[in-house]
């Protein structure tokens, strides 16, 4: 599993995707198509309620859309597979269950001996730097530490694709800062595709190679932004500002909001603020926060 | 230091609670022990004074050596276990079915809590007339009484389980049998063992005024037997059983509760 070279990514096609919970309710979002190439990382990024989460879950195959359709490598999805998986908002461990065994869970349910399991996980946990504490209870474990285990328990199945959904949102700025670091770093170490989804601006620039802005009711992709970033990636780099200022722009523009010097002057919006996250608050505080 | 310390610590609140617990029981011992004394002394009930405790502890020497109490045991022991098990093996079942189907919970709903609230004991008429032995009917009474704390209690565990385990479990290729086996019975182990545990209170309480008719042989039969041979010192030794025994089962419970569950602070 440490070797680039053994894993690799894989070729995404969305086409035309619609969904709606009920024939009754109004689509959640309509119209979404892209690509991605093995080994991309793509974020889908908006506001609250524009359906992203909904269509993560459609990509992944855990709902079905109700119009279009997803492919992976050509193969139609139209359930989960462990080739990929998602990682959800709370790790969601199995407290009954140790590190080590939370870890092994998908291939203890894919039957593989217990002397390969214990292999593979010991390889995992040393990729997201939890080697000590594999026989520790999950309950013992910090906010970032659980997620990092579940981190974990999506890397042991050797995915070609890991879909996330605002994993680190729960997380303090530094354990966030630390993950976004360490997930970006694991994918493109193993070759594998990931698809972000969040509505932290920050986290979009230091995690993807490709942003799809996602705004409107039902939620459409009205922009797709190329994150052209050299790796790796600081949030005080002023490259990053740069982009995150542009992102910001295209954010803005997409969800119709005014820009600097319009009505609303340079006061930074209620909505903007949730594009920021944390440590991006702490670093404008004591100033105006100006996007552009 | 600090070690020192935190084993001082532990070792006092062991002996606190060791303290309590011999305390208690002395003190239910003190007041059997005034109870006996005061029928003792007041002339008209004074041939009911083997009721209190030096009397019964005579008696029990006697009736383990002449093997009163080890085969009571055995029999009530067969009946309960039998019975419990049977309990579980329906419970546990229809509590999953409860707790995953609505169909089958709002359809089993009235029923169910109409032959709950039916006293076990109000069975034993027809269970005479349906089975054979009264072997088989005092099974059927303990089984029919404790099958529905264990089902119950399944069923609330199941509506406490985080519907995201189920999603995370799918996600990494979990089967049915996978589901069943590594999430559900898990999850819902504590509360199926706090079912168990409150089915064992049941089956025991309905027990012992089962084997009263019928039967020749178990402690509620030993007890009728006391009554009827007029030992009373019999009859309270037998008593006395019935109550160890329960609550030896009752702790055993809890300690299991305790070791299976992974709910943190749950004090069994």
């Amino acid at each position: 599993m440490n070797n680039p070279a053994s894993a690799s990514g894989v070729h995404v096609n969305v086409e035309e995707l619609s969904h709606r919970y009920t024939p009754k309710l109004p689509l959640t979002f309509e119209e979404v198509s892209f690509q991605a190439v093995p080994g991309e990382a793509l974020t889908i990024i908006g506001r609250s309620g524009c359906g992203k989460s909904t269509l993560l879950q459609v990509i992944a195959g855990l709902m079905p859309g109700s119009i279009g359709r997803v492919s992976i490598n050509d193969e139609h999805v139209i359930e989960p597979s462990s080739r990929w998986v998602m990682m959800f908002q709370a790790p969601h461990l199995f407290p009954w269950m140790n590190v080590r065994q939370n870890v092994g869970v998908g291939l203890r349910f894919a039957n593989w001996p217990k002397d390969r399991i214990r292999d593979r996980v010991d390889e995992a946990l040393e990729l997201v730097h939890l080697e000590e504490f594999a026989g520790k209870n999950t309950q013992d474990l910090s906010g970032g530490q659980q997620q990092r285990v579940a981190l974990a328990r999506s890397l042991v199945m050797e995915p070609e694709m890991l879909l996330l959904d605002e994993p680190f949102s729960a997380l303090d700025a530094f354990t966030r800062a630390s993950l976004q670091r360490d997930v970006r770093q694991i994918a493109k170490q193993l070759g594998i595709n990931l698809i972000l989804v969040t509505h932290d601006i920050d986290e979009a620039i230091l995690m993807a190679d490709r942003a799809l802005v996602m705004a409107g009711a039902p939620g459409r992709i009205v922009h797709d932004y190329k994150v052209d970033l050299p790796d790796p990636r600081e949030r005080s780099d002023p490259k990053v500002q740069e982009m995150r200022a542009k992102l910001m722009k295209v954010f803005r523009d997409a969800a119709g909001a005014p820009h600097d010097g319009e009505d609303e002057g340079d006061e930074t919006s209620e909505e903007d603020e949730t594009m920021m996250n944390d440590s991006t608050k702490l670093e404008f505080s004591g100033r105006e926060y100006s996007p552009a | 230091m600090a070690e020192k310390s935190q084993s001082q610590v532990w070792i006092r609140k062991f002996g606190l609670k060791l303290f309590n617990w011999v305390a208690g029981l002395l003190i239910l011992f003190l007041l059997w022990l005034l109870g006996g004394y005061l029928i003792y002394l007041n002339p008209d009930t004074t041939h009911f004074s083997d009721f209190g405790p030096i009397p019964t502890f005579q008696a029990f020497p006697l009736l383990w050596e002449d093997g009163t109490i080890p085969n009571a045991i055995k029999s009530s022991g067969y009946r309960l276990g039998i019975g419990l098990l049977i309990a579980i093996c329906c419970g546990i079942p229809i509590g999953i079915l409860l707790g995953r189907s609505r169909t089958f919970r709002e359809l089993s709903n009235s029923p169910f809590q109409l032959l709950r609230m039916i006293s076990p004991l109000s069975w034993e008429p027809i269970a005479v007339i349906v089975f054979v032995t009264w072997n088989q009917a005092i099974i059927f009474l303990i089984a029919v009484a404790s099958v529905w704390p264990v089902a119950f209690a399944t069923a609330a565990g199941l509506a406490k389980v985080d519907p995201a385990w189920f999603k995370v479990a799918r996600n990494l290729g979990a089967s049915s049998w996978h589901r069943l086996t590594q999430i559900i019975i898990p999850a819902i182990t504590f509360d199926m063992l706090t079912g168990i545990r409150a089915a064992l209170g049941v089956a025991w309480i309905v027990l012992v005024p089962a084997e009263f008719l019928g039967v020749t042989s178990g402690l509620g039969y030993s007890i009728a037997d006391a009554r009827e041979t007029l030992s009373y010192d019999h009859l309270t030794a037998m008593v006395l059983t019935i109550g160890i025994i329960g609550y030896i089962l009752d702790s055993s419970c809890a300690l299991a509760i305790k070791r299976f569950s992974w709910h943190r602070g749950d004090e069994a």
